[in-house]
């Protein structure tokens, strides 16, 4: 029995009710970021205070004077979300331990967009990974920084056009590979790093109470579709997301205390590249011939990853 | 009762700051600011602190992690310097429109280029427009009241704003000075516990660093510019209730043998004492020679200034950095500005000096009064001058 088709029956029991980010937010229609970022406040519940860097999540969840946030959030700039919810949860943790807020169990969670997180807050997330700080960061990643209008990123994918690397006379877009995020904080050593997409959100729920569960840093990298970046139809946000994992684009998987889990939703057998490419306009000027550079990469990459899983179990 | 004591300077601004139940330290090692780090590291690591004590990967984490620390209701402290300063640059306007009471000591130094590890102000004038309250001191003892007094004043809820200690790099955070040390009991007589009003805790779940386009954005701005204004209130009432309990008064303005002085000198920071020697050798020779010292710099105290300086005839401002293509140095511009409107009021002179730690004895303030003397034509001069600079 598919659980996400028996949704209805399964969703009351596995989903907190209670919308801790509301309706009523500014994000684009489509939007499957603004969806993750709502399944994570659920999973993490009322006990949490998040940190945002600027973006489109920042934008679209505080016009001042309104909010969307029903759980205490803070936005100060770009590059620190990691850094300020490391002061949050210094903060707390020393208040709590003087017995200056009650003593219940808060967890601080960072977040931000590709931009945010493997650009300009690298060092800021480094740090504060390598700190140790009882925290999650959440990387929501829609491939290029989006807010300020589709410019490319180092979690652009080869071959995307964007504005700022577009598709031309004599450039196929993006001209470097990923940067494989999860992979450089699985290399800080920390507990849990996971990837995760709102297509599977009981895949992604669990993710989060996971890392929620753990004590110390843990990261979430949450592939998030952008339909307005990635010139798709907005009615196809979810579907998308799963293309993007069954051709193995984004392999869901976790890293636990260095050991590696494909996450159940894999597919035994990947779909091509193409199938993904196909519907989104930032792929469109790519060639048979390009598309089958990157169906190598892919191939490889996978690879490499279930080779990992098989041996670092 | 405190006893007189000698020490460094900057591990007696850590000292102090150990004595006032801070929660929360973020900073990242920059000369000359490092022994105040360093010695918050000992203090704590000796159980003498009880707080949590961050070592960030850079001073852009630092002010976010003191941001976050205070946003969530801990009494949070840092302290840079220099570069440092400068990539904290960001955070600071967010700090004070966030109206979070964080306090950071800085070790001023000369900015970059050239790379230059000694004193001036070239690090804090850059942030004069970032709403915090500024407050430059002279010595030991002021370094170390400061640290604690600035607690008292940020956290006041008709204040609620970062407040920075400007202390002289090298030329007083690495002098051994003799102080008096407040006792524990009588810090925790004079600063009460942070009782934040809004703090980031779900108990009570608030949103901070809302985003506000041009339907809010300028009367936030109005709001902070006003909260600063209005600071300067509390400040005099926090001087006077430290003057109360330590018997050391504070004021916005210092002045030395001002009085009946026909030329003045304004001086801010450490320098002061040094000019204070060159007075006493120009009134020893008959020169009817006075002292400014400037110790809030923000707010700025404009009465404090009009009145300190309208009997003289000469004013001379010293600046320890540089407007680039301005109109003179920071200083100078800004009391220049606030004696416009003036009726009565002295001919004013700027030296730029100091440089980079360039040394600055009793003999080149003695020789600025002379050259400032010499001018008969007493009109308003409209440049500035580097003093003891080669050609």
């Amino acid at each position: 029995m598919n659980i996400v088709e028996n949704f209805d029956l399964y969703a009351p029991r596995l989903i907190n009710k209670k919308e801790l980010l509301s309706s009523g937010h500014r994000a684009c229609s489509g939007c499957a970021e603004v969806l993750a970022v709502r399944l994570m406040a659920k999973a993490l519940g009322e006990n949490t205070v998040i940190a945002s860097a600027t973006g489109c999540m920042e934008i679209v969840s505080s016009m001042f004077p309104t909010t969307a946030w029903n759980v205490p959030w803070i936005h100060v700039a770009f590059e620190n979300a990691a850094s300020v919810a490391s002061g949050i949860e210094a903060g707390l943790k020393a208040l709590r331990k003087k017995g200056k807020i009650d003593d219940r169990y808060v967890k601080v969670v960072g977040m931000g967009g590709d931009g945010a997180t493997m650009d300009i807050g690298f060092q800021a997330l480094s740090g504060a990974m390598e700190r140790g700080h009882d925290m999650i960061y959440v990387c929501f990643d829609n491939e290029a920084y989006m807010n300020t209008g589709i410019q490319r990123s180092s979690g652009t994918p080869m071959g995307a056009s964007t504005t700022t690397a577009p598709a031309g006379k004599v450039s196929s877009g993006q001209k470097t590979w990923k940067k494989n995020m999860p992979e450089i904080m699985v290399a800080h050593d920390i507990p849990y790093v996971a990837t995760a997409c709102p297509s599977y959100p009981l895949d992604f729920i669990r993710k989060m109470e996971k890392a929620k569960s753990i004590k110390g840093p843990s990261y979430i990298h949450c592939f998030s579709v952008c339909p307005t970046g990635w010139r798709c139809p907005s009615n196809q946000a979810i579907s998308m997301g799963r293309l993007a994992v069954e051709t193995g684009v984004f392999p869901l998987y976790e890293v636990e205390n260095g050991h590696y889990r494909l996450s159940p939703d894999m597919p035994k057998k990947l779909k091509p590249i193409k199938d993904y490419f196909k519907g989104q306009g930032r792929f469109r000027h790519l060639s048979a011939e390009e598309i089958d550079t990157i169906q190598g990469k892919v191939t490889t990459e996978f690879k490499k990853l279930t080779e990992k899983a098989k041996f670092l179990k | 009762m405190a006893k007189r004591i000698g020490m460094e300077v900057a591990v007696a601004v850590a000292e102090a700051v150990g004595l006032c139940d801070i929660d929360m330290a973020a900073v990242y090692p920059i000369t000359p600011q490092s022994h105040i780090a360093e010695h918050l590291s000992d203090l704590v690591a000796d159980g003498k602190i009880d707080a949590e004590f961050v070592t960030v990967e850079s001073e852009h984490s630092a002010m976010s992690a003191v941001i976050g620390a205070s946003g969530a209701g801990a009494r949070s402290y840092t302290a840079t310097s220099s570069q440092g300063l400068m990539y904290m640059h960001e955070l600071l306007p967010i700090a004070s429109a966030m109206r979070l009471p964080i306090t950071m000591a800085i070790a001023n130094r000369a900015v970059s280029g050239p790379l230059n590890i000694l004193n001036d102000h070239s690090d804090i004038m850059p942030q004069r427009d970032s709403g915090w309250i500024s407050i430059f001191v002279e010595n030991a003892q002021e370094a170390i009241d400061m640290s604690i007094i600035a607690f008292k004043i940020a956290e006041n809820k008709d204040v609620m704003l970062p407040v920075n200690i400007n202390i002289d790099g090298f030329q007083l955070t690495h002098m051994v000075e003799p102080f008096e040390m407040p006792t524990q009991e009588e810090v925790r007589n004079f600063l009460p516990p942070f009782v934040p009003h809004a703090t980031l805790h779900p108990a009570k779940p608030v949103t901070m660093g809302a985003f506000a386009m041009s339907d809010y954005f300028p009367e936030i701005m109005k709001a902070k510019d006003e909260a600063l204004k209005n600071s300067k209130k509390i400040i005099l009432e926090v001087w006077d209730e430290w003057a109360k309990m330590f018997g050391r008064a504070y004021k916005p303005v210092e002045t030395y043998k001002a009085e009946d002085a026909e030329v003045l000198m304004l001086t801010m920071g450490s320098m002061g004492e040094t000019a204070q020697m060159a007075i006493d050798e120009l009134r020893a020779k008959g020169v009817k020679a006075g002292l400014v010292k400037l110790r809030l710099w923000r707010p700025f105290p404009f009465a404090e200034i009009k009145a300190a300086v309208k009997n003289a005839k000469k004013l001379i401002v010293t600046d320890r950095a540089v407007s680039f293509g301005g109109p003179g140095g920071p200083v100078f511009s800004e009391v220049k500005s606030a004696l416009y409107a003036e009726a009565q009021r002295p001919v004013i002179y700027d030296y730029i000096y100091g440089l980079g730690g360039r040394d600055v004895p009793v003999g080149d303030f003695v020789g600025m009064f002379e050259r400032v003397l010499a001018d008969t034509a007493n009109k308003e001069v409209d440049t500035y001058e580097f003093w003891g600079v080669r050609e």
